[in-house]
């Protein structure tokens, strides 16, 4: 844009003004608009290919019902990744706050308390992260892949690898609130991500707790020499993710009344795809919620797409490998250009 | 006994065996410009960066105002009025330039939550007649990364203003700059001094620090190596020693 306006843009005409605007919107958000037309590009494709399956609501249902367990810990994993970090832990940490509701539930047979302690394990298990990161300098990679073995150990060797009903959990009223359906189709999950999502953005672009992550991600020298705590502000941000997990843990849990020690093996992946899916930059500093949740969903599609296009369950991975690719190109392409 | 705005007492900064800063006893009045000077390593910007509450002194008080201040952090200091425009800047520039002028001191109510209305509207207020950015292509969303290194420096500046600095200290702010930039910041500083607000100015150019300084003061090797009144010296005898202190160590 050339400087031509100088001076006369504040008495420029309404019209001029509002197609500025609109290219600065563009610019602004050019990170979200990209993942969403990735989005309404494949929902295109897959209702074309298989309008069977993506023309009735029951998809959309099966959607709404697994996407959530990911997805919710991948609203919080964005934050961790915005700030410059990452977190392999917390498929464990899921897996890990289940022991301890099951520990507590044969102990004391109080669904309630046993949720709560679960919660409390996965914001431990967060804090500790976060205080090997940040208190001894170990690069987050490195120490989540450590916690990550860590605690999928202590939930085999507190387990001992014994999966076990959770039938009992769902006369309790956690159950309905959490996993239920309402109005016998819509799932509660699906709601607590809603919700999650939209604290998780409010967090992130409307409290200093947001500003300062995106600020620790893009400098953290500058961010200290202002006078960030940016020690504080890291390992917060890791008992989120924590307390998250665990949550999400229980909800995958209660969803099938049933608990199994490899409990989130396989979310660690998906999850971490549906974040850089969603233009969160692994350099840091940059990164929306929106994407995220957009992201997630599109992970999620895939493999019933797959299937419903009629390809066999061999291609899934393939499809997954490219879109992410693809996309993840895309966001650096758009990232250069709205500079 | 006379108050300093703030006053460093026997401070000294090991990293391991170097010693950045021996035993420095350091003044700054109030409404006075110090001038620092020194060769690179001297010690200068640990010194400021003591002040600024970013590194902690091995021994020594730091004093704001005739008082103690103990366990100086960045925020402590922000509170008590220094606000910094650091050689490196210390801009995000990936965020937005209403995030960097509030970077560290967000707006918000009690709960944490930011009021972003407010602060873009100051950052267009800034833009407009501080900054004098008449670009349209700049505007409060603007990130900082695209912006040219005047306008950076412009940001930093503005920013350490913004928020009722009584003391402001500039270090090396005029790398980087061009001429006419440089010659704007050498009135920003004297700027400064006509509100009545204290300024430590670091610059590799003697010049500019001679022209706009109250007084003068040499660091070398972590010591304070003299201290002069421009109106005591001129120019030439001021870089005649700076020179000998640099080979030798010592001013005369």
């Amino acid at each position: 844009m050339s400087s031509q306006t100088n001076g006369v843009a504040s008495r420029s005409s309404q019209p001029v003004k509002e197609t500025f605007r609109l290219g600065r919107f563009v610019r602004a958000h050019a990170p979200q608009l990209g993942i969403l037309a990735v989005f309404f590009t494949l929902w295109i494709i897959f209702i074309v290919s298989a309008p069977g399956t993506f023309l009735q609501p029951q998809i959309y249902n099966a959607f709404m019902s697994t996407v959530p367990f990911f997805a919710m810990m991948a609203i919080p994993l964005t934050m961790v990744v915005i700030a410059k970090e990452i977190d392999l832990s917390f498929p464990s940490t899921m897996a890990m706050g289940m022991v301890t509701f099951l520990l507590t539930y044969n102990a004391t047979t109080s669904v309630t308390l046993a949720f709560v302690v679960a919660l409390i394990t996965g914001i431990f298990i967060g804090w500790l992260n976060g205080i090997i990161i940040v208190r001894f300098g170990i690069p987050s990679l490195v120490a989540t892949l450590g916690t990550q073995f860590f605690w999928r150990g202590a939930v085999l060797v507190l387990s001992q690898g014994v999966s076990g009903s959770l039938i009992y959990a769902r006369a309790s009223l956690l159950y309905p609130v959490l996993a239920g359906k309402i109005g016998g189709g819509f799932p509660t999950q699906m709601l607590w991500l809603i919700l999650i999502t939209i604290l998780g953005w409010v967090l992130l672009n409307r409290h200093k707790f947001g500003a300062h992550i995106y600020l620790i991600g893009d400098n953290i020298k500058s961010a200290e020499l202002m006078g960030i705590n940016t020690g504080r502000t890291r390992i917060r941000v890791f008992m989120l993710l924590g307390l998250v997990s665990a949550f999400a843990g229980v909800v995958a849990s209660l969803h099938v009344a049933f608990f199994w020690p490899s409990l989130g093996e396989g979310y660690l992946l998906r999850t971490l795809a549906s974040v850089f899916l969603g233009g969160t930059s692994v350099f840091g500093g940059t990164g929306t919620i929106l994407g995220t949740f957009i992201g997630a969903f599109i992970i999620g599609a895939i493999e019933a797409a797959t299937v419903a296009v009629g390809l066999t369950g061999f291609w899934t991975q393939l499809i997954y490998g490219l879109i992410i690719v693809l996309s993840v190109i895309m966001h650096t392409f758009l990232s250069k250009r709205m500079e | 006994m006379e108050e300093y705005r703030l006053e460093l007492r026997n401070v000294t900064k090991k990293f391991g065996e170097v010693h950045a800063l021996d035993d420095v006893n350091f003044q700054l009045g109030r409404n006075e410009v110090v001038g620092l000077l020194g060769d690179n390593g001297a010690g200068k910007s640990t010194l400021i960066k003591i002040v600024t509450g970013y590194y902690q002194p091995t021994s020594g008080e730091v004093w704001f105002n005739g008082e103690k201040v103990d366990h100086l952090t960045v925020s402590k200091a922000r509170q008590l009025g220094v606000e910094t425009v650091y050689q490196e800047r210390a801009l995000a520039e990936l965020q937005t330039l209403w995030r960097n002028i509030f970077l560290g001191r967000e707006l918000a109510n009690r709960w944490g939550f930011l009021d972003v209305t407010t602060m873009r509207q100051e950052t267009h207020r800034l833009m407009t007649q501080s900054m004098g950015f008449t670009s349209t292509a700049v505007n409060p969303q603007s990130r900082v990364g695209t912006f040219s290194g005047g306008e950076k420096q412009g940001v930093a500046i503005v920013r350490a203003l913004y928020f009722d600095a009584e003391i402001i200290i500039l270090d090396e702010p005029t790398m980087g700059l061009s001429l006419k930039e440089t010659a704007k910041l050498v009135n920003f500083v004297q700027d400064i001094k006509m509100a009545g607000k204290s300024a430590i100015f670091i610059d590799h150019n003697i010049l500019h620090v001679y022209n706009v300084a109250d007084r003068v003061v040499v660091i070398d090797r972590g010591r304070i190596a003299g201290e002069f009144l421009p109106k005591d010296i001129n120019l030439d005898t001021l870089m005649e020693k700076m020179i000998r202190v640099a080979e030798t160590g010592s001013l005369d």
